[in-house]
């Protein structure tokens, strides 16, 4: 079963650190994503510029509305994410705890909605 | 120090005392009822009734002058007026923390026994057979220590959902199955004690694998497993493996304050800074293990604890022999075939025989589905691998061991030994 870990942080923490600490933090993702991969439970991670980039659109009165900024005005905000397949909510959790995103911020599981006819390994 | 459960330091020792009293009690309480209903969630819906009922009545008319057999009382009228509300330990706890104030003003010190103490044959039918492995440690520290649902959901890192509905389904198991609550004859003892040992053991290995003490919920776990194992050492003070198990957890948590320095980083074992080992918690366990071994039947938790034994008077003496600690994993290793031993016993044949002795060891478990995901052991090999001048595998073996870590500390203590290594590597290798 998929599930998608949001990796929600506080994105001033990023450039509060030094670039050895900056170079040390992409290091261990990098770790984990390797992890993620051997044991066969990687399907995707990306990681998201910074929330002044985010745009918002939606159609109000078959108009589309654009807004800058993001959806939700929140203390920590997504800053990316990591797809895997495992094989239940327990292994996606030990996951999201070993996640180096799980000490500098917040991770929310989410399992992925089932679409049918979508192939699973 | 932060505070988990009292906002003012000064009433925390007083806190801590009522605490106590309460978990005492309503193990006890629990205990008795549930035998006697032979039903876990309806003995706490009684129990829970009690505790209300104490709250309204004690500010009243007064404490009684043994609160345990007024609970009981009142417990035992409520359990047989078929209250079958399904409250769960979530309810109890908050009614927990405010009788433990009211009863610790009412008894002082500790009241004389009233009714026989059945949490043994509890302990025993949590950790019975035809209960499932992963919820026994659980559902003993709901029963034995009232503990919330949510909180042991922490510590064993599942969701709060699904700890409850697990937890419910045990109790559920118990009534329906009608497991008993009687301590087991001779003839399945040693199985069934086993599987108590096994339960208390993996309820401090998840308090301690994250070691951040500010993680508060699972520091406390580590107390809950020390209190049950204090108490099984208590029940069955025959039994030399339960001596065994409280002396292993006590050697451990010895050393907790030495496994950071100042700054918060991972100090390992061998330099820790031995004064801050607390002396007085090794005695005990000394103390526990040659009582153990005074009855003549080693086991595995008797072997573990005379290994940490030996790693803490090897540091304090400064001895570097190590075959008294590969002597003991030959013997903890041929009892209980853990890949997990095998590994630590490599780590001692590598200061004993050097590390290619080790490396070829270690070649071997990596056929070990088990460990694949086990962090000490990408830990381990990495060490190991880094030590025998293998740079390409002790480099992989620190990715996947910083890929596993949960503590940032562990992490930063990985990373910075994978960095030295990739800094002494010409670029052509790395």
């Amino acid at each position: 079963m998929q599930y998608l870990l949001l990796l929600f942080a506080d994105e001033t923490g990023w450039h509060r650190m030094s670039s050895e600490e900056q170079t040390r933090g992409v290091a261990a993702y990098r770790a984990y994503t390797e992890t993620l991969k051997e044991a066969g439970v990687y399907v995707g991670s990306n990681r998201l510029q910074d929330t002044n980039t985010a745009t918002t659109v939606r159609l109000v009165d078959g108009k589309s509305q654009v807004l800058d900024g993001t959806y939700a005005d929140t203390k920590e905000q997504l800053g990316g994410y990591f797809l895997i397949d495992a094989p239940d909510l327990d292994a996606a959790l030990g996951w999201a705890a070993r996640c180096p995103g799980a000490s500098h911020g917040t991770i929310e599981v989410r399992p992925v909605w089932p679409t049918p006819g979508a192939s699973s390994p | 120090m932060a505070h988990a459960r009292g906002q003012f330091a000064v009433s925390d020792d007083a806190r801590a005392a009522a605490n106590a009293v309460a978990r005492h009690s309503y193990g006890k309480l629990l205990a008795y009822l549930a035998a006697d209903m032979r039903d876990v969630s309806a003995a706490e819906d009684a129990l829970s009734e009690a505790f209300a009922a104490a709250l309204a009545d004690w500010p009243v008319h007064g404490c009684p002058d043994s609160p345990e057999s007024w609970l009981m009382t009142v417990a035992r009228r409520k359990g047989i007026d078929g209250v079958r509300r399904r409250r769960s330990g979530e309810a109890v706890s908050a009614q927990l923390q405010a009788i433990a104030d009211m009863h610790a003003e009412c008894t002082g010190t500790s009241e004389e026994e009233v009714f026989p103490d059945r949490r043994l044959a509890l302990l025993f039918a949590c950790a019975h057979p035809a209960i499932d492995v992963s919820i026994r440690a659980p559902l003993m520290l709901q029963t034995v220590l009232g503990l919330e649902a949510k909180t042991i959901a922490c510590a064993f890192l599942v969701s709060p959902e699904a700890m409850s509905k697990r937890l419910g389904r045990a109790k559920q198991k118990i009534r329906e199955a009608g497991i008993p609550f009687v301590i087991p004859e001779r003839d399945a003892w040693n199985e069934r004690l086993e599987a108590v040992l096994a339960a208390i053991y993996a309820s401090y290995a998840e308090g301690w694998s994250e070691p951040d003490d500010a993680d508060l919920t699972r520091r406390d776990l580590v107390e809950e497993a020390l209190f049950l194992a204090r108490l099984l050492a208590e029940l069955l003070p025959q039994e030399p493996e339960t001596l065994g198990l409280l002396a292993g957890m006590l050697y451990t948590e010895a050393r907790r304050r030495a496994r950071r320095n100042v700054e918060g980083e991972y100090v390992p074992f061998a330099e820790q800074d031995t004064r801050l080992w607390d002396a007085g918690m090794i005695d005990d366990a000394e103390d526990l293990l040659r009582r153990a071994s005074a009855f003549g039947r080693i086991g595995r938790y008797q072997l573990e604890a005379a290994l940490q034994s030996a790693h803490i008077e090897r540091r304090r003496s400064g001895r570097s022999d190590w075959s008294p600690e590969v002597q003991l994993y030959d013997a903890l290793y041929a009892l209980t075939r853990s890949p997990v031993v095998a590994l630590n016993r490599a780590l001692a044949v590598a200061e004993l025989n050097g590390p290619d002795a080790a490396v070829a060891i270690i070649r071997t478990l990596s056929e070990d589905k088990r460990l694949a995901e086990y962090q000490p052991y990408w830990a381990a090999r990495a060490a190991l691998f880094a030590r025998a001048g293998d740079e390409r595998e002790a480099l992989h073996a620190y990715e996947m061991a910083i890929g596993l870590a949960c503590d940032p500390a562990v992490r930063r203590f990985l990373q910075r030994k994978q960095e030295a290594i990739l800094s002494q590597t010409p670029p052509s290798v790395a």
